[in-house]
C-alpha cells in the first residue's frame, strides 16, 4: 500500500538526533510490550509481514505521532483480538472473562525464550531456477498494490543492476495476503542516486533495495 | 530530560500505557497464553545480553584474523555463531566491509529492521523518521547530524533492509592500533559504526 510509512526520500521531518547513552528501554512498558510481542511470536497466530502490514494500516494521524512501542502494543491487541485468542470486553475488564479457546497453545515460558529471541529463517526451497543473475540490469515495476509490499515507492519503475542473490525466501505480499509463504527469489538490486532522484542527486551515492524477483523485469 | 528518565515517575499519557499494557499481559497470563517470569526474562536478555558488544566482538576479530574476516564476509550468520550469547544468530545476516573508497550505512525505510541478534534492539534514532526518510537520498546530511563528515570523493552505499537480510557494516581499522588485542580493539567499536552512522573512535578517544 502507499502508506506514510513508506518513507524513503521525503523530506520535512528534521534532524536526526541520536540520544547519548541511550537506555535500550525509555519507560517500562516499552519493555512489556517488546517481550509480550517476541512470545506471542510463538503462537505463530500471525506472521512478521502480517504484523508489519497492521501497522502500516494505522491511520496516518496515529502512525505519524504515536511512539514506536504504543504502535506495537495496539498492533498486538488488535490481531489478539482478530485471531480471536482474546476478546474485546477482556480488554475493557483488563482481565480474561474466560477460558482460553484454543488451551493447546502456551503457556509461553521461560523454555521457549531461546525461540523468540533468535530470528527465524525465511528461506526456502527455491520454485525454480532464478530468472536473473547478478550484473544484470533490471527494471523495478511500477506497482501500487492497496496490500502490503516491500517495494519501496522511490524504487519503483526504476533501473538497476543486480548485485547479489539470496536464495528463495517467503514473499512479503503473498504471505500478507493470506496466500501463503510463495517462495520467490529474493536480490539485492543496486541504483545509482541519479536513477532514484534525478540528475541533481549526489553522484557518489548508490542504494539498494533487496527485491523479490516479481519486483523486477529485464531493462 | 523527564520524558527520557528510566524512572517510573511519568506523565498521563505514559501512565495510561503503564495501565494499557500492564492489562494485557494480566489478560495474557490469565488466559494461560505466557508466564510473566518468562517477559522478565526477555527484557533481561534485551537489556544485559543481546546488544552491540556481540557485533564489536565480531568486528574486532575480523580486524585481528584475516580468515574470520573473510569468513564474515562470506556468511555472517555462520561466522557469528559462537559469538551470540544467547541461542544462535538467525539466518540472512550479511557483512559490508567499508574501504577508503565505499562507506556503507544501513536503513529500513519501510519499517525498523535492524541486525538486532548482533547488536540488540534498535535506537531510537534508527526507527525515527528523519532517519528513515533521508538516509536513502541525502546521507551526508544524516552522517552530518552525527557530526561525520566524509572526504567528497567517498562513494556511499546505502542498503534499504526491504527484506528479512539483515547489514552489519565492517567499518575500517583505525590507524594506531597496531599490535592491540580483540579485547582493546573493541572497545573502539560502537555501535553507530556497524550501522554505517558512525565511524570507530580513534585510539586517543579511549582511556
Amino acid at each position: 500500500m502507499d502508506g506514510v510509512h513508506d518513507m524513503g526520500g521525503m523530506d520535512g521531518f528534521g534532524k536526526v538526533e541520536p540520544e547519548p547513552n541511550e537506555p535500550v528501554f525509555h519507560h517500562r512498558w516499552e519493555s512489556r510490550v517488546l517481550a509480550m510481542s517476541r512470545a506471542l511470536g510463538v503462537f505463530r497466530a500471525w506472521t512478521i509481514d502480517t504484523s508489519r502490514h497492521a501497522i502500516e494500516l494505522m491511520a496516518p494521524s496515529m502512525y505519524l505521532t504515536r511512539p514506536y512501542y504504543e504502535k506495537w502494543f495496539l498492533r498486538n491487541q488488535n490481531l489478539l483480538i482478530e485471531r480471536g485468542l482474546i476478546d474485546a470486553d477482556e480488554v475493557a475488564a483488563g482481565h480474561a472473562l474466560r477460558p482460553a479457546k484454543n488451551p493447546t497453545r502456551g503457556p509461553f515460558t521461560v523454555t521457549d525464550i531461546e525461540r523468540v529471541t533468535k530470528r527465524g529463517s525465511y528461506s526456502r526451497p527455491a520454485p525454480g531456477p532464478a530468472r536473473f543473475k547478478a550484473g544484470d540490469r533490471v527494471r523495478t515495476k511500477n506497482i501500487h498494490p492497496t496490500t502490503h509490499t516491500r517495494l519501496p515507492r522511490y524504487a519503483r519503475d526504476r533501473v538497476g543492476m543486480v548485485e547479489r542473490l539470496h536464495g528463495a525466501h517467503v514473499f512479503p505480499d503473498s504471505v500478507s495476503t493470506g496466500k501463503g509463504e510463495d517462495p520467490q527469489w529474493l536480490y539485492t538490486v543496486r541504483f545509482d542516486a541519479q536513477e532514484l532522484w534525478g540528475a541533481d542527486a549526489d553522484p557518489k551515492l548508490k542504494v539498494s533495495i533487496e527485491a523479490f524477483e516479481p519486483y523486477l523485469e529485464y531493462a | 530530560m523527564a520524558e527520557h528518565d528510566h524512572d517510573h515517575d511519568e506523565g498521563s499519557h505514559l501512565t495510561e500505557m503503564d495501565l494499557r499494557v500492564r492489562a494485557l499481559e494480566t489478560i495474557l497470563v490469565e488466559k494461560g497464553y505466557i508466564e510473566t517470569a518468562a517477559l522478565d526474562r526477555i527484557v533481561e536478555l534485551y537489556e544485559t545480553k543481546i546488544g552491540p558488544h556481540i557485533g564489536a566482538q565480531l568486528i574486532a576479530k575480523a580486524w585481528s584474523d584475516a580468515g574470520f574476516r573473510q569468513a564474515l564476509l562470506e556468511d555472517a550468520s555462520i561466522a557469528a555463531q559462537k559469538f551470540a550469547e544467547v541461542g544462535r544468530v538467525g539466518d540472512h545476516l550479511i557483512a559490508v566491509e567499508n574501504t577508503p573508497q565505499v562507506h556503507n550505512m544501513v536503513v529500513c525505510t519501510l519499517c525498523s529492521c535492524y541486525p538486532t541478534d548482533v547488536l540488540g534492539l534498535p535506537p531510537a534514532w534508527y526507527k525515527s523518521f528523519p532517519y528513515r526518510s533521508r538516509t536513502v537520498k541525502n546521507p551526508r546530511s544524516v552522517l552530518a547530524d552525527f557530526g561525520v563528515t566524509l572526504p567528497e570523493e567517498s562513494e556511499i552505499r546505502v542498503w534499504d533492509s526491504t527484506a528479512e537480510t539483515r547489514y552489519l557494516v565492517l567499518p575500517m581499522r583505525p590507524a594506531g592500533t597496531e599490535g592491540w588485542s580483540e579485547a582493546q580493539l573493541a572497545n573502539l567499536i560502537t555501535r553507530d559504526c556497524m550501522i554505517g552512522a558512525g565511524l570507530p573512535r580513534k585510539p586517543g578517544e579511549v582511556a
